[in-house]
């Protein structure tokens, strides 16, 4: 069974805490331990502020967020038509931040990448960019409850 | 609600429950205005009322340390739970600071 959600939203920072909690509300039904849901509340909320901050540079949009769950993997797609990345290896790289001003770690996508499986980010310049990643969740869909 | 406290040269920094981009801006301001006007030598933050942080967190941490070492001050973290040790130990920020109960 597929089961899927989409959400857009103000890419303002007072969004961040709502995209990561509909997320992980998202996934309740499939019962995730306590250390997947901060795994996945805290790799939604750095997609989610590379948008508002990077994407589009605190001036506003929409961002798109599409999520899939199948056979007891979670698939998140956050997207925003913004800036692009110019170079995409180089933004990925840990520590490094484009905006050093703004006191960032640069942690973003080290942390997305450490809290899920897999990552993958598509970016074109001045078009805009989509964060894909998907994490297996122990109790898959597909474990029958005893009762 | 974060809150900020001097005491004899220390700033503890009461964190909220949730520390993102979006309270950090606000947090980093705040604690660098004590620090430049009350002779802050050292840095404590507490997360008794936090339960989710992301790396913005972890900027208002190393920001922080920046500016308060070069002087020989040190930072605290205080009542950290198992997830925000976790993004402590994960960032590197363990080996800079002093992580106690």
């Amino acid at each position: 069974m597929i089961n899927e959600m989409s959400i857009i939203f103000d890419a303002i920072s007072t969004n961040e805490g709502f995209a990561r909690v509909a997320v992980a509300a998202f996934v309740t039904h499939l019962n995730p331990t306590v250390e997947e849901m901060a795994d996945i509340k805290t790799a939604v909320s750095e997609a989610v502020t590379n948008c508002i901050i990077h994407g589009y540079e605190n001036r506003g949009g929409k961002i798109y967020i599409h999520c899939t769950i199948e056979n007891g993997v979670l698939y998140i797609e956050i997207k925003d038509k913004g800036v692009g990345i110019e170079d995409v290896e180089k933004a990925m790289e840990p520590l490094y931040t484009s905006k050093p001003e703004l006191e960032r770690s640069g942690m973003g996508f080290s942390f997305m990448e450490a809290f899920m499986d897999e990552l993958e980010v598509e970016s074109t310049p001045s078009k805009g960019t989509t964060v894909k990643m998907q994490k297996k969740l122990q109790c898959g869909d597909w474990i029958l409850t005893e009762d | 609600m974060e809150d900020y406290k001097v005491i004899d040269h220390y700033l503890c920094v009461k964190l909220p429950e949730e520390v993102d981009h979006h309270k950090s801006e606000a947090i980093c301001r705040n604690a660098d205005r004590l620090i430049a006007s009350q002779q802050v030598n050292n840095v404590v933050f507490d997360f008794e009322d936090t339960k989710f942080m992301d790396s913005s967190g972890v900027g208002i941490i190393i920001g922080r340390y920046k500016k308060i070492s070069c002087f020989g001050g040190k930072v605290f973290a205080i009542h950290a739970d198992r997830q925000i040790r976790r993004i402590l130990q994960m960032s590197g920020l363990n080996k800079i600071i002093e992580i106690m109960e």
